[in-house]
């Protein structure tokens, strides 16, 4: 098994700034990604994207080139297509590329997978044509690909709006953009925004896409508190109601894309046995760091939104502390000698961040999108209901691990990722306990599937 | 329910013959599978082991799995993370297959 000194899961905005950082200290990083280019999602496909007119997809999106060119570095081993399997408390690593696995070792370890949008259990999420708003923006940005009919956008968060902007650029119709956005969260936003004005930049981009979206005349629903897609083998039509009216309104699309902010992936730092809390105000489990965004597992640190939500310009300058953490752990760096460039660098992650507390509220979801009615699906894979959960938590379940081994909610081909935050918060829903003490599934490795043969491969890989 | 946007690049891109299910489909080069479905009006690429219930891509980003297919043979591939190949053969996934 090759040994090596610092290996990087994700060359999303983290990935890439703390290779960039490590190599200036002489370290020569294996930087890992599963998608076969690098960027991370909010910089995916800058290379070959076919959608190459600047303004469609915003001069946001074209800042990643810096630091995707950086990646070129020849001191970087970077292996796009790989996917992390396996990854042991003893920096042991597992990768799979193709039909070829393999183990590596590994002196430190930066996890930089970053985040996955937030489950969005509403009755019909499951039906062919609902998808995400992150995933509209993927096949935008990576095949061009928009919707072929007027589209339904729905939900809260920066990255609906912004999507919904980057559709009108590109001269593709929208439907309704139905905004579940609390009535409350406004007042309550708006105490925060003394603060948020530290970001100020941040803030009035998003001011300038509702107002491109208001100017355009597109059908903006607000204060949206139900939302059903229906159909009967894919999605044919979606109904909602507003504000306090029991009245449904109706409307028939092919396509309709959900979205309520995004959680960090704690799949891997699961995985691993990290400690992780519960954040109130991003309602989300946070692998617990220090300042150097060390894991309590040694040798790991955690960098970008994998370690909780901080946005694309706070991850890279939470990857360069990283790489600086990193550089320090192997020796190849001084406290004195970096406490200049830290100092800048948390200087800087604090006015980048300034903006998550306003944020936060403001897009919180509320409840009743948190924690659905009886018959809504949460685990998708295995098809169990919220209905099912609560039945189980009556009957004496207190955590995700017991409903898993009776219903199986938990154990499909997804492992959890869809329905994990919403089992802990409805079972502490149901057992009147904190979502803390509910807790989260215990997981093991395999991340993703591997079959026999992929993992013969690696045994021989290790042997050799 | 997804259009290729009338961009001048996409036209110039070298196009790759895959199959679905036997039926030939054409997607651009460096298209993900599921991307090159969607493409070609695919919508559901499996039903559930549970209720034989259609499914299709999701997320787009490899944390939901509903976009798994068969792919030259190889059971439960995300799609949505796997490239098309020229003459790749692509199934969609029906009933009781369980990972793991
Ligand atoms: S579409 Fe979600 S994993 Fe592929």
């Amino acid at each position: 098994m090759t040994t090596h000194d610092l290996v990087i899961l994700g060359s999303g905005p983290a990935g890439m700034a703390a290779a960039a950082t490590a190599v200036t200290h002489g370290i020569k990083p294996v930087v890992v990604d599963e998608q076969p280019a690098p960027g991370g999602q909010i910089y995916r496909s800058i290379e070959s994207t076919p959608v190459k007119e600047r303004r469609i997809l915003g001069e946001d999106y074209w800042q990643g080139k810096a630091l995707i060119d950086g990646l070129g570095d020849p001191r970087i081993d970077y292996r796009p297509g790989t996917t992390l399997w396996q990854l042991t408390r003893r920096l042991e690593v597992g990768l799979l590329r193709g039909e070829q696995a393999s183990m590596i070792r590994a002196r430190h370890v930066i996890l930089a997978h970053g985040a996955m949008e937030r489950p969005f259990p509403i009755p019909g999420w499951t039906l062919p044509g609902v998808m995400t708003a992150g995933s509209g923006q993927i096949l935008l940005k990576s095949a061009g690909l928009a919707p072929s009919a007027p589209v339904v956008l729905a939900g809260c968060g920066p990255l609906l709006l912004l999507l919904a902007v980057q559709y009108l650029r590109a001269g593709i119709p929208i439907a309704a953009l139905l905004d579940t956005t609390s009535t409350g969260h406004y007042r309550d936003a708006l105490r925060l925004l003394p603060g948020a004005l530290r970001s100020a930049g941040t803030l009035f981009k998003g001011v300038g896409l509702l107002a491109e979206l208001r100017r355009a005349g597109v059908r903006h629903v607000r204060h949206v508190t139900a939302l059903e897609a229906q159909g009967d083998e894919r999605l044919e039509r979606i109904r909602w109601q507003c504000g306090d009216g029991a009245e449904w309104h109706y409307l028939s699309t092919p396509l309709l894309l959900l979205h309520q902010g995004v959680v960090p992936n704690t799949q891997v730092t699961r995985a691993l046995d990290c400690t992780h809390d519960w954040d109130e105000r991003q309602l989300a489990w946070h692998p617990r760091t220090d300042p150097w965004l060390a894991t309590d597992v040694e040798g790991v640190a955690v960098a970008g939104d994998a370690g909780g939500i901080v946005g694309a310009k706070a991850s890279a300058i939470q990857g360069r502390l990283a790489g600086l953490g990193a550089a320090m752990a192997l020796g190849r760096a001084g406290e004195e000698q970096t406490r200049k460039e830290v100092k800048r660098l948390r200087r800087d992650l604090a006015r980048e961040t300034a903006i998550r507390p306003f944020l936060d509220v403001l897009y919180r979801p509320a409840a009743h999108w948190r924690l659905p009615e009886d018959d809504t699906l949460v685990c998708r894979c295995e098809e169990v209901t919220a209905g099912e959960l609560r039945r189980m938590a009556d009957q004496g379940c207190r955590g995700p691990n017991q409903t898993k081994s009776f219903t199986r909610c938990g154990m499909g081909p997804c492992q959890g990722r869809m329905c994990g935050l919403t089992v802990s918060e409805l079972l502490a829903d149901a057992n009147g306990q904190s979502v803390a003490e509910t807790g989260y599934y215990r997981l093991r490795p395999p991340f993703k599937p591997i079959t026999l043969g992929q993992l013969a491969t690696a045994a021989e890989d290790a042997s050799r | 329910m997804f259009k290729r946007l009338p961009l001048p690049d996409t036209s110039a891109q070298k196009s790759v013959m895959v199959y679905f299910d036997g039926q030939q489909v054409t997607a651009r080069d460096g298209d993900t599978i599921a991307a090159a479905l969607l493409a070609a009006g695919v919508e559901a690429c499996r039903t559930t082991p549970v209720s034989g219930a259609p499914r299709g891509p999701y997320c787009m980003m490899g944390v939901c799995f509903e976009c798994l297919v068969e792919v030259d043979g190889v059971p439960n591939v995300q799609g949505c993370q796997i490239l098309v190949k020229d003459g790749m053969q692509i199934r969609s996934q029906h009933g009781a297959r369980r990972l793991g």
